[in-house]
């Protein structure tokens, strides 16, 4: 379908483009963007965009869409209307389903299911080892063919260094990147909350900074080792930050992200025990949180992330420690951007980018960009639009997140991908 | 149901008593006055006044007590209620139950109280905003200790005890010694002596058995940490031991018992750096010739078996206050 995206707000963080500009879609891709349209072309629909933002579709670099395994909690159909009713256009799923994604055949079924139109595309994160068990590793060869981008452990450690080497060593001979979330499993066992006042306090076991410092020392060390690429997912500390900014420094090809959550909250937004901020890695304190918010705007943190968990009631109507961890995130992405984006008063280029085309230079796709010739993967919304963030309104199956009740802006209008209208608030013209 | 303090109504007035933490002083002093008179009513030939005739109080006992749930027991028939106990931790949690299934049946049972005790912190908040949100705020709730967060009831015994013996808050030091990591007596007594206005507070233990930030956990608190307990002792009014449980003195917290002794033992000498009339306090039960010397428990500085008498006033008073209507 041919689509002309009209009097929009055209923002495009990868070639720093910021002006008023129509937007031409034909065949899947972007055939134009400017005032006039491309020679020939007749738009078969029209998107109004006036008073809006047309950026690239959003990608969020952790997103669990709980299939296989996990069906009652969510489902592909489920977390894809959520995503594209979020403007998220392409995402990366952690292995752990369960089975975990440690077979190719697992991933074919994923990847085959994901492949629909209207659908965003759905890249898997491979299991590092069989199991996520932290002995044996996985067929890291034939699970890329199948379509894994990375490899990696979701929240499980592991827990023997010498295996972690070899793992490393392995998708390094191959050039696969390896992507970590940094937690010394020891440090971290039996903890729900970060080791601070607030636990303290409620008498909630601590999981300690060093708990992400001890194990983050340890990835980089391995990854001068090896020389592979290493991504660390969700970063929660600033003691963390200094280190990853310190091993870039010293040229070490290392990058890292963090979550929408920890942008904007702390371990104060636990409460009287809400289990909504029960997450991994837990929210650290808000002089960690201002660190983080800091890190994401001078670039030191690549990319902001959704980590997109949800969690069915039962799981969570349940004493905080018992309570299982996560939050809902896919319809929030660009919302809470743009609320980042306003309070720490950064350009909209900049504060996008770290949904756009930072986590497509992560994945090494030619994506997240306005370009012609790109894939038609757009999102436009209206950033003045506010809502209150309410079950009823979450298209997710999980309907857990700590922002429920707060009012945010930022209504995504129409989302494409691959120029296929995945979403729309209104109908074409 | 207030949300900055679920336990407090729009009007300011407790409706469940869930922990210390942001109770203001005048609803401690409220409770500790309640409970003077409920001293004397055990010494009557009839030990009960009809406060709570026609009300049932159900003992939810998620983990096994004997003392505490006793305590209730006693104090909510001294008040006339009915009182019906449940261990559920050999009941429904073991057959899959879920705790606010378990909560919603005994609330169709008609209960008016849930003394609840629970392995896990803030368990008692959930059993709140689950009656609040299915608008059942009628039904109160009374934390009998929940994980390592709170154990109000006996913060406030410690409370009406002190006042007993000290009078005044205002001119105290006081010692609180032992694991107050995994203590949630320790952390309902801070809480209270904090808003009673107490201007020295002494944290005494050794690194591996106090919390991150400890110094730091009560906002505007004036805690002090003492590793040394000779400086911790020094000039207090007050000595709070707490108990060390079993299974956290021999492992990767504490070497052995017969160490934590030598350390932190409260012995008839260590003693003699606080002040010659200074109180002995313990929440019960103790290991002797662990956490405190029997000369000590024995002495008379100790006041331990008059808290366990005053813990009953005081859990007759929380409990007429919610549920029984004016005094």
């Amino acid at each position: 379908m041919r689509i002309e995206i009209r009097n929009g707000r055209v923002i495009d963080p990868a070639s720093g483009m910021d002006r008023a500009a129509n937007v031409f879609v034909a065949n899947g891709k972007i055939v134009g963007a400017g005032e006039t349209p491309p020679d020939g072309f007749t738009a078969e629909g029209v998107i109004d965009a006036s008073g809006c933002i047309v950026c690239p579709g959003l990608i969020d670099l952790s997103a669990r869409l709980r299939e296989p395994g996990f069906e009652y909690k969510a489902t592909l159909e489920s977390e894809m209307a959520a995503a594209a009713a979020g403007g998220v256009t392409r995402l990366v799923c952690p292995p752990d389903t369960d089975p975990p994604l440690d077979e190719p055949g697992l991933v074919e079924m994923l990847k085959y299911r994901a492949r629909q139109p209207g659908f965003a595309h759905v890249h898997p994160l491979g299991a590092l080892t069989v199991g996520l068990a932290g002995q044996r590793l996985t067929e890291m060869a034939e699970l890329a063919e199948a379509g894994c981008i990375a490899f990696g452990q979701a929240d499980v450690s592991v827990v023997d260094t010498k295996v972690l080497l070899r793992a490393m060593q392995y998708a390094a001979t191959f050039g696969f990147p390896v992507w970590l979330q940094a937690q010394d499993a020891h440090l971290a066992k039996g903890g729900v909350a970060h080791d601070g006042a607030i636990a303290a306090r409620l008498g909630l076991a601590g999981i300690p900074v060093v708990a992400e410092t001890v194990a983050l020392a340890t990835y980089l060390q391995l990854a001068r080792e090896t020389g592979g690429r290493l991504h660390i997912r969700r970063l929660s500390s600033a003691a963390g930050l200094e280190l990853v900014r310190a091993a870039r420094a010293d040229g070490l090809p290392v990058t890292c992200d963090i979550t929408t959550q920890h942008l904007h909250l702390c371990d104060r937004d636990i409460g009287f025990f809400n289990a909504h901020a029960r997450l991994t890695p837990p929210l650290r304190s808000a002089k960690d949180r201002a660190a983080l918010a800091l890190g994401l705007a001078d670039g030191s943190i690549d990319v902001l992330c959704s980590d997109h968990t949800p969690v069915d009631d039962d799981a969570k109507q349940l004493p905080f420690d018992e309570a299982e961890p996560g939050a809902t995130g896919l319809e929030l992405l660009l919302p809470l951007t743009l609320r980042w984006a306003s309070t720490a008063q950064l350009p909209l280029t900049t504060a996008l980018a770290r949904i756009t085309s930072d986590p497509a230079r992560i994945l090494g796709l030619d994506c997240g960009r306005i370009a012609v010739g790109a894939p038609a993967d757009l999102c436009v919304f209206d950033p003045a639009a506010r809502f209150i963030v309410s079950r009823e309104r979450l298209k997710s199956q999980g309907k857990n997140t700590p922002f429920l009740g707060q009012e945010l802006a930022g209504e995504v209008r129409y989302t494409l991908i691959d120029g296929h209208l995945a979403y729309a608030a209104e109908k074409l013209l | 149901m207030n949300l900055a303090n679920p336990q407090l109504n729009d009007h300011g007035e407790l409706i469940h008593l869930l922990s210390l933490d942001g109770l203001p002083r005048e609803i401690l002093h409220g409770i500790l006055d309640r409970a003077a008179p409920f001293t004397a009513v055990a010494e009557r030939e009839v030990k009960k006044v009809p406060l709570l005739r026609g009300k049932s109080v159900f003992n939810l006992f998620f983990e096994n007590s004997t003392r505490t749930r006793t305590t209730f027991e006693i104090a909510a028939k001294r008040l006339s209620a009915d009182v019906i106990n449940l261990n559920i931790n050999t009941s429904s949690a073991a057959k899959g139950e879920s705790l606010l299934d378990t909560v919603d049946n005994l609330a169709a049972m008609q209960a008016d109280m849930f003394v609840v005790r629970h392995a896990s912190s803030g368990a008692p908040y959930l059993i709140a905003q689950h009656l609040a949100a299915t608008g059942r705020n009628h039904i109160h709730v009374v934390n009998a200790g929940d994980g390592s967060h709170s154990h109000p009831t006996q913060g406030l015994l410690d409370m009406y005890t002190i006042r007993h013996y000290k009078r005044d808050f205002t001119q105290l030091t006081v010692a609180v010694v032992g694991d107050i990591l995994h203590s949630r007596v320790a952390r309902s007594q801070l809480h209270a002596l904090v808003t009673l206005g107490v201007p020295e507070i002494r944290l005494v233990g050794p690194k591996t058995l106090l919390p991150a930030s400890a110094a730091r956990m009560i906002d505007k608190g004036p805690l002090r940490v003492c590793h040394d307990i000779r400086e911790g002792l020094r000039g207090a009014d007050v000595v709070m031991t707490l108990r060390l449980q079993n299974e956290r003195m021999q492992g990767a917290l504490l070497p052995s018992p017969q160490e934590y002794f030598k350390s932190y033992g409260l012995t008839p000498e260590k003693l003699e750096l606080a002040k010659p009339d200074a109180i002995v306090m313990h929440p019960g039960p103790m290991n002797r010739g662990i956490e405190i010397d029997s000369a000590v428990a024995d002495g008379k500085q100790a006041v331990i078996l008059p808290q366990v008498t005053f813990g009953i006033a005081v859990r007759m008073a929380v409990m007429s206050m919610l549920a029984g209507g004016g005094s």
